[in-house]
């Protein structure tokens, strides 16, 4: 007798919403997008534009997944618009009818006001630069790197966590010895520190965000890992005789995962404030393309002004709706798992 | 009128939770009523509504949770209408509740003292020193040692039998009319359990007290309660005095409850345990008319399916009632009981064998002081010198409270740990120094576990379906896809399961469905020993019986060995071919099941049995309780392990000397001073006469 025979065929959305599908689309969108940044796609630079075509319906799909399979909480929804928004803007702003973001056109021109014929919705930068493209250009590399450097920071984190709770014994209190360490030190002067001896890039971006992450994640992995090792199902593949590794990625691994995504929407949010705070103080990515810190950053002189004020507000408002986006998921994913 | 107005009564009472989804009827139309100085008992599988029932009446429910119907009358005053003042003067003073889990209600980091004497100065407004001389009393009324001493200690320096008592305790301070027990000793040892059994019902008694107690055990009840209500599904199903209704029961529910429990006439394979099939309704999804109909036996198309049952008195009797819609009219003869293979396989050759087994887990002492006088080890003794062997197809039961050292000797055996000396051979080959890494896998498949709580079993993150083929596929390395999907087919079919769970996640099932896939799991490498680790102590009874009588069915298919570990009495004596009994790691007794349920007795298997809980009014018991608390495994007694809490101690020989071990009969083995002759002179615990007499 065939499995199949008494399964009762799934819906599309049922497909859709699986596992390996989100992963695949995960994939689809990240992979492009991260190889477009690395290779020096830019507004100069139409090279690559190619390697986004996949990327662009992906994350429209993962977007309507994570609506559907979220609609019990709106806040989850509210929050993964936002971040959506900023992730479809980061894979389509080359193809966007957008003026040069690098090209002086007109100075000091105030927001939804024309001149030399064309109409800025946000207005120019004191160098005459469109501030809108300025900003939907700018998102790019801060959610490229942001999440990059989280997601590595978690893989690594989550891995000591593991070794730490389900080992333990020597290996946690090493572990956990050098944690402490690094987490003594104040994040903002461990980045600080890192990027000024290592100097400016997306990889040590990625190194600093490591070593001030990985110590608090591995702790919660670590303190989930206590609870659940000794639960009877562990024990059952101990009596197998599961190799260590398999028990920490199957068996352990999969259900911590609940407090893990959470915490990880949050950091996410830290992460970008971080490298947005990075290239402001002139420690992260360089101009002269955009970004968010640094047109925070270029504009601080002028905004004393309140007429020139916008040139700073509206990078600003930017970071946050992109944190608040972040936040807000973590939110609701906490308030759905609280619910079951 | 010289009626007296009842302590408390419940009068058509319902009790809804409200949820998204809409009002969720918990309670319906529940009637019940308590005279002083009464004890009624409230018994029912778990989600009948029982602590509902509870909370209502102390008005506790959440904020999602409200009586939608009737009264709650306590001395005659509807308490739904009372205010809040009111109620606060009444709780924990005139009425008292006490938990499952005694931990739980006392504060970690308040003393005892102060614990107690709060109570009569927020309710009396007394003094500190006067409040402090009551607690002192009452400490003593529930038979604490050194009163002084556990005023001045912390909750987690007392053992959960001492916690439980000074719950008790705080709970009868204020003199309460109305004492609610909520499975107050699910969590503690049989023993402890006898001790506070009789401690609830003498303190009761003497201040005349009522009570209502809530329990799944049906023989606590009998030796506790005057009045019992049968509960089901959010409805009182059957009612009555305890003799009338232990002796005959008018509900098919009640009767069902009764045939899945294993009393002592009960035997595997002569008068198996009937479970009651399915499973309780949700409250949502409770069917038209009778809520037990789509599980009962009896159930009549047009008759059970219509309106609302409502409660009838039973013929002849004013006082028993069962809410049936066939009261008086059923044939209990009609009952299908499922077709049953009995005959019992033969049992076959030594299987396990275990040699002086002993287990010692060292402690290292970090402190300063160790340091100086050099005694920086110590030892917990968890197995000591443990010898028994388990035959093919044999059940060998394990028998002991917690801390005796059973599930050491499980971890021994699965090679999670290693001997600390002494042997254990299967089928002939030594492996109790072998860890689990280093034995080959066709080892590793022959001798698998079946653990306790089915909601911990199964990995909530995999399908049951990839959790079993991975089994499979761990035992038969390079066996292809589609012949391990079979064989987790074939499994399931095994555990009586639908195929299609296979594609399920355990957070769809229930705990008995979790608990076969558990027992699959570990059938699926075809194993020689199965240690089964209290595989249904977490279950409900109904589907502890269908349990206990799958796993009876696959041994006989299999001939499997099963090491059964329990420390409940009445299932051993159902299934176990024999029966090993531990005290603080060492085996006191072991024997046949029937050497061991009768004299001569080791003391503690003595009274052991004497504080199992038998739900049967014909069954006479003597009635032993244990002193004092179960001593430490790094520091044991010297001597007798025993000898701290033997009610049969000789003296000095028994703190001086070790047992030797008397061998009564051919492998019934028992270690004590006492003389053989003297041991059999023994009374048996259980009387059994009437219940022989009616039987035949």
């Amino acid at each position: 007798m065939n499995i199949n025979n008494n399964v009762v065929e799934k819906t599309l959305m049922q497909k859709l919403t699986s596992l390996k599908v989100t992963f695949a689309l995960i994939f689809l969108m990240w992979v492009p997008l991260v190889a477009f940044v690395i290779l020096g796609g830019s507004p100069s630079n139409a090279d690559y534009n190619w390697l986004l075509y996949p990327a662009i319906p992906a994350a429209v799909l993962l977007y309507l997944i994570c609506m559907i399979s979220w609609r019990e909480s709106w806040i989850a929804m509210l929050g993964c618009t936002l971040v959506f928004f900023w992730l479809i803007v980061a894979v389509c702003v080359p193809f966007l009818p957008l003026i040069d973001p690098n090209k002086p056109i007109a100075p000091y021109v105030g927001i939804m006001s024309e001149k030399k014929d064309i109409f800025f919705w946000l207005g120019t930068d004191f160098k005459g630069r469109d501030m809108l493209s300025r900003v939907l250009w700018g998102c790019q590399r801060v959610i490229v790197w942001g999440v990059t450097a989280t997601l590595i920071a978690y893989i690594i984190g989550a891995i000591l966590g593991l070794l730490a709770g389900y080992v333990s014994g020597w290996m946690d209190e090493f572990i956990s010895f050098v944690c402490n360490i690094l987490l003594s030190f104040p994040i903002m002067v461990l980045f600080i520190l890192i990027l000024t001896f290592m100097g400016a890039s997306g990889f040590n971006i990625i190194v600093a965000v490591t070593f001030a992450s990985a110590p608090a994640i591995m702790r919660i992995v670590r303190g989930l890992t206590y609870d659940i090792k000794s639960r009877d199902y562990v024990f059952a593949a101990q009596t197998r005789g599961e190799s260590p590794w398999y028990i920490m990625v199957i068996e352990l691994l999969p259900n911590v995962r609940g407090p893990i995504i959470v915490d990880a929407c949050l950091r996410l949010g830290y992460t970008t404030v971080a490298i947005t705070t990075l290239t402001f103080l002139g420690l992260g990515l360089q101009p002269p393309d955009p970004d968010w810190g640094l047109m925070i950053k270029e504009a601080a002189p002028q905004a004393k002004l309140l007429k020139f004020a916008y040139m700073l507000v509206i990078p600003s408002i930017a970071v946050s709706t992109l944190i608040l986006g972040f936040n807000l998921m973590a939110d609701g994913l906490r308030e759905m798992s609280l619910r079951d | 009128m010289n009626e007296q107005t009842p302590v408390l009564e419940c009068r058509d009472l319902s009790i809804s939770y409200y949820v998204r989804a809409g009002e969720i009827p918990a309670v319906v139309d529940f009637n019940l009523k308590i005279m002083p100085g009464e004890s009624i008992g409230l018994v029912g599988e778990s989600g009948c509504g029982k602590s509902t029932v509870a909370l209502a009446i102390m008005q506790y429910m959440g904020s999602n949770g409200g009586i939608s119907g009737g009264q709650v009358l306590f001395h005659g005053k509807d308490m739904t209408t009372m205010s809040d003042e009111e109620l606060r003067e009444i709780r924990g003073s005139r009425i008292s509740m006490i938990y499952q889990e005694p931990m739980a209600s006392l504060n970690p980091a308040m003393k005892i003292g102060e614990q107690l004497c709060e109570v009569p100065i927020f309710h009396e407004s007394i003094s500190i020193e006067e409040a402090r001389e009551r607690s002192i009393k009452l400490i003593e009324q529930v038979k604490l040692p050194e009163p002084e001493r556990i005023m001045d200690s912390y909750p987690h320096q007392l053992s959960g039998g001492q916690q439980q008592r000074v719950v008790i305790a705080m709970a009868l301070l204020s003199k309460p009319e109305l004492l609610i027990l909520d499975e107050p000793t699910t969590a503690l040892d049989v023993t402890v359990e006898a001790g506070i059994v009789d401690l609830v019902k003498t303190l009761a008694k003497e201040m005349g007290t009522s009570m209502i107690f809530i329990s799944h055990n049906l023989g606590l009840i009998l030796e506790t309660c005057d009045r019992i209500t049968v509960m089901y599904s959010g409805q009182a199903v059957e009612r009555g005095t305890v003799n009338e209704v232990f002796n005959e029961m008018w509900h098919p529910y009640t009767r069902g409850l009764f045939n899945s429990i294993p009393l002592p006439g009960a035997d595997k394979n002569s008068r198996p345990l009937i479970p009651i099939r399915g499973q309780i309704p949700l409250p949502h999804l409770r069917p038209k008319g009778c809520y037990f109909g789509p599980r009962c036996d009896f159930f009549r198309e047009g008759v059970c399916d219509q309106a609302l049952v409502k409660m009838r008195y039973a013929p002849d009797s004013t006082s028993q009632e069962a809410r049936c819609e066939r009261l008086g009219d059923i044939n209990w003869d009609e009952q299908i009981v499922e077709d049953f293979s009995g005959d019992p396989a033969p049992i076959g050759d030594v299987v396990l064998e275990l040699k002086d087994l002993k287990k010692y887990y060292e402690i290292r002492d970090n402190s300063l002081k160790a340091l100086v006088t050099g005694k920086s080890k110590s030892y917990v003794k968890a197995n000591e010198s443990m010898s028994f062997t388990a035959k093919e197809a044999e059940t060998v039961a394990l028998v002991g409270e917690s801390g005796c050292g059973k599930s050491t000797l499980a971890k021994v055996l699965m090679g999670l740990e290693t001997a600390t000396s002494g042997e254990v051979l299967l089928n002939g080959e030594s492996i109790g120094s072998v860890d689990i890494h280093s034995r080959n896998a066709s080892l590793v498949s022959l001798l698998q576990m079946v653990f306790q709580n089915p909601f911990d079993t199964l990995n909530p993150s995999h399908t049951v379906g990839s959790q079993i083929s991975r089994v499979i596929r761990k035992f038969e390395p390079g066996i292809s896809e589609e012949d391990a999907n079979n064989r987790v087919l074939e499994l399931l079919d095994l555990v009586k399961l639908p195929r299609d769970f296979a594609n399920r996640r355990p957070r769809q099932l229930s705990g008995g469905q979790k608990q076969r896939v558990g027992i699959a799991r570990a059938f699926a490498g075809n194993p020689k020993v199965v240690v089964a680790d209290e595989p249904t102590s977490a279950l409900d009874v109904s589907v502890q019986a269908a349990v206990t009588g799958l796993l009876m069915d696959i041994q006989r298919e299999y001939k499997t060995t099963l090491v059964f570990i329990s420390h409940d009495l009445s299932i051993v004596r159902y299934l176990a071919d024999r029966i090993v009994v531990m005290y603080l790691g060492n085996i006191v007794e072991q024997g046949t099941t029937d050497e061991i349920f009768a004299p001569p007795y080791h003391p503690y298997t003595e009274a052991l049995l004497s504080a199992v809980p038998i739900a049967d009014t014909r069954v006479k018991k003597r009635r032993i309780v244990l002193e004092g608390e179960l001593p430490s495994a790094v520091n044991p007694p010297s001597g007798c392990p025993f000898q701290t809490r033997c009610p049969r101690k000789l003296g000095s020989i028994c703190e001086t000397e070790e047992p030797p071990i008397i061998e009564v009969s051919n492998g019934h083995q028992i270690a004590c001073h006492i003389a053989q002759e003297e041991l059999e002179k023994v009374e048996p615990v259980l009387d059994l006469t009437d219940y022989s007499e009616a039987v035949a």
